[in-house]
């Protein structure tokens, strides 16, 4: 499904390079699920970034689906990010002045979705992550952990097959947390591939797979044989009445 | 994305950011707005110029005393005093392309009548004076030969503003009263009909007595402001300004070399002095109305440039999600144009009726320009599309990621 080959990225600061990422090759396949751990600092939203497409890495190929997706111009890239991938930001990157279902509406709208559905759609992606009684509301009358969710429900909007989640339970308190994770477990039975950022091992442990990031490189890959199970149950309007 | 959602997501971002299209909008609309003002007020006060000059009386001559050497100015009475009744009569019986001449005297008075009270020209002077200068009677009748050979028959025609700023209507009643100029009573005995003149130069807010009482009674000088003269035609208006002048060289005894101590004007001169005079006006404003809409320009850039951080991000997070390059630069083009056409017509719309509003204060006709519009129009639009698309097209172009850490 996601296919890194020496991939490297490297930032000039000044006359010195920097690696963020130094030739990293990892394989994840089709409906996999994985944690990504390490310290700050190490390149993790570097890598998220890559695989989601929203940056380009300076070495290295990139393989989404068997398609090198260097050769691809900005607009296949965009319609790949808009029907293969849906992206949860470390810093939530929502529309400010705009309502959480507006925010979840985007990339239906730039699917070409009718109103209608689109509507429907970004409802029920709201009612999901527990959201129901604030879609309306501008973001700046949302909490963070709310803020969260919302961006949350925009990245699964899309029904994508590969979820990328940078710390998507970064704000949230362990139960809410839980919630999440519940979401993201039954996406991933339904078929998606989801690769999540997380610096908790609650979290990573709900995974099948953890790989372990230190200074740019792979310092770890494990396989998770029993993933807790996050219980479901706890999703709904709770946390979003109050 | 089809043309539809691209506008109806550009109103979204219009509605969600208030403040920031009002403000863009003030931009243009002081731009537009200034400009068809401006523009606007100038065509105004040169059609009501030059129709008041017009409307002066035909093939008229006017000999103001002292030197000019600007052609003179309408109407303006000379400082000096070299112009005498006499030279009247040697110009009369000198020039053969004249035809009739009136001289005048001018000064300002306080009129009062039972509870009325205004201030307003006087001017002395002859019966010819009605047929040169174009005037005519509403009621009564003007200035006779009699009234002059008098010499101090105090007799009065009025102006129907005099009329209407005495007693508050034009239409009233006031044939046969006794008003006093500066104390000194005349009897009403005619009302001039409005020559429908309006603005700075009123012929309608003025009052004619015969040219010895005003001279005795109410200047007490024996000097002339003006002469006018009314050539036998239009073809004979250079002849007849020769001879005047030749006349009145030889009436104050000037030698050659010695330079004139009058001035013949000829309405042709007036004309083209005060075209000079309103087109520089109209080019005064012109300026003061393209500075705005430089500021407002500059407005409109200020704005857009400002709001580019945000937008950039906004940018990236759309592309994020999956909008293409020509989703945004659609987006940001439809927004641009909303708010010029927007303000654009609020702008017209307040230029409109502040000329209005400036003309019925200063009682003239203004007109708009239609070309003034499409330029103050089509330059803050071009302000507001190339303000309002580059930076989106710069951000359009980067990667998402650069775009959402863009500061
Ligand atoms: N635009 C950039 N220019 C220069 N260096 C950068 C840039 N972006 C990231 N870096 C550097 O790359 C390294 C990796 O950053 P990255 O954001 O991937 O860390 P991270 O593992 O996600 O950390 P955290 O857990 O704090 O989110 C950091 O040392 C950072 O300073
Ligand atoms: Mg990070």
């Amino acid at each position: 499904m996601l296919r890194l080959q020496g991939i490297s990225k490297i930032y000039k600061v000044g006359d010195s390079e920097f690696y963020a990422l130094r030739k990293i090759n990892l394989e994840v396949g089709e409906a996999d699920f994985v944690s990504i751990m390490g310290p700050s600092g190490s390149g993790k939203s570097t890598m998220m970034n890559i695989l989601g497409c929203l940056d380009k890495p300076s070495e290295g190929e990139y393989l989404l689906d068997g398609v090198n997706v260097s050769v691809l111009t900005s607009n296949e890239l965009a319609e790949l990010r808009n029907r293969k991938i849906g992206f949860v930001f470390q810093g939530f990157n929502l529309l400010p002045r705009t309502t959480a279902l507006e925010n979840v509406e985007l990339p239906l709208l730039y699917a070409g979705v009718k109103t209608r559905e689109r509507r429907q759609r970004a409802l029920e992606a709201l009612e999901l992550v527990g959201l129901s009684s604030r879609v309306n509301h501008r973001l700046k009358e949302l909490s963070g952990g709310q803020q969260q969710r919302v961006a949350i429900a925009r990245a699964l909007v899309n029904k994508p097959k590969i979820i990328l989640a940078d710390e998507p339970t970064g704000n949230l308190d362990s139960q809410t947390s839980e919630e999440i994770m519940a979401i993201l477990q039954s996406l991933h039975e339904a078929g998606s591939t989801i690769l999540l950022v997380t610096h908790e091992t609650d979290i990573a442990l709900y995974t099948r797979r953890i790989i372990r990031f230190l200074d740019g490189q792979i310092s770890g890959d494990e396989q998770i044989i029993a993933p807790h199970i996050a219980r479901a149950h706890v999703v709904g309007e709770k946390g979003a009445a109050s | 994305m089809n043309l539809w959602e691209s506008i109806r997501v550009s109103l979204r971002a219009l509605r969600a950011n208030k403040m920031r299209s009002i403000l863009t909008m003030l931009g243009i609309i002081i731009g537009v707005g200034a400009v068809v003002a401006m523009v606007g007020i100038g065509n105004g006060a040169s059609a009501s110029i030059t129709s008041q000059i017009q409307g002066l009386g035909s093939n008229l001559l006017v000999v103001t005393p002292g030197q000019s050497n600007t052609g003179g100015v309408m109407g303006g009475s000379g400082s000096a005093s070299t112009l005498l009744l006499s030279d009247v009569a040697k110009i009369k019986t000198a020039a053969s392309a004249v035809k009739a001449l009136a001289p005048a005297v001018s000064t300002r008075v306080q009129v009062v009548y039972a509870s009325g009270n205004t201030s307003t020209s006087v001017t002395g002077t002859t019966a010819e004076y009605a047929q040169i200068r174009n005037v005519s009677l509403e009621q009564g009748r003007f200035l006779t030969q009699a009234d002059i050979d008098d010499g101090s028959v105090r007799v009065a025609i009025l102006g129907p503003s005099v009329v209407e700023n005495l007693l508050g209507s034009s239409q009233a009643d006031i044939l046969g009263k006794v008003i006093k100029l500066n104390n000194v009573p005349f009897l009403v005995v005619g009302v001039t009909a409005s020559q429908g003149s309006s603005g700075m130069l009123n012929n309608d807010d003025v009052i004619y007595v015969p040219l010895n009482t005003a001279q005795n009674r109410l200047i007490g000088k024996k000097n002339l402001n003006q002469i006018y003269i009314e050539a036998a035609s239009a073809d004979l208006m250079v002849t007849a300004q020769e001879q005047v002048t030749a006349a009145l060289r030889r009436a104050h005894q000037l030698g050659t070399g010695q330079e004139n101590d009058f001035t013949v004007t000829n309405q042709a001169d007036i004309l083209s002095t005060m075209e000079t005079v309103t087109q520089t006006m109209t080019l005064l404003l012109g300026g003061i109305a393209g500075i705005s809409l430089l500021v407002g320009g500059i407005g409109i850039m200020n704005i857009m440039l400002v709001s580019v951080t945000e937008r950039t991000r906004e940018i990236g997070i759309r592309k994020a999600m999956g909008a293409k390059g020509k989703d945004i630069l659609l987006q940001f083009l439809i927004e641009a144009i909303v708010l010029s056409v927007l303000g654009g017509s609020i702008g017209i719309g307040l230029g409109a009726g502040g000329s209005e509003l400036a003309g019925s204060l200063l009682k003239m006709d203004t007109s708009i320009s239609g070309p003034s519009i499409a330029l103050a129009f089509g330059f803050s639009a071009l302000i507001g599309i190339i303000f309002g698309v580059f930076p989106a097209r710069k951000a359009a172009l980067m990667n998402p990621i650069d775009a959402l850490r863009y500061e």
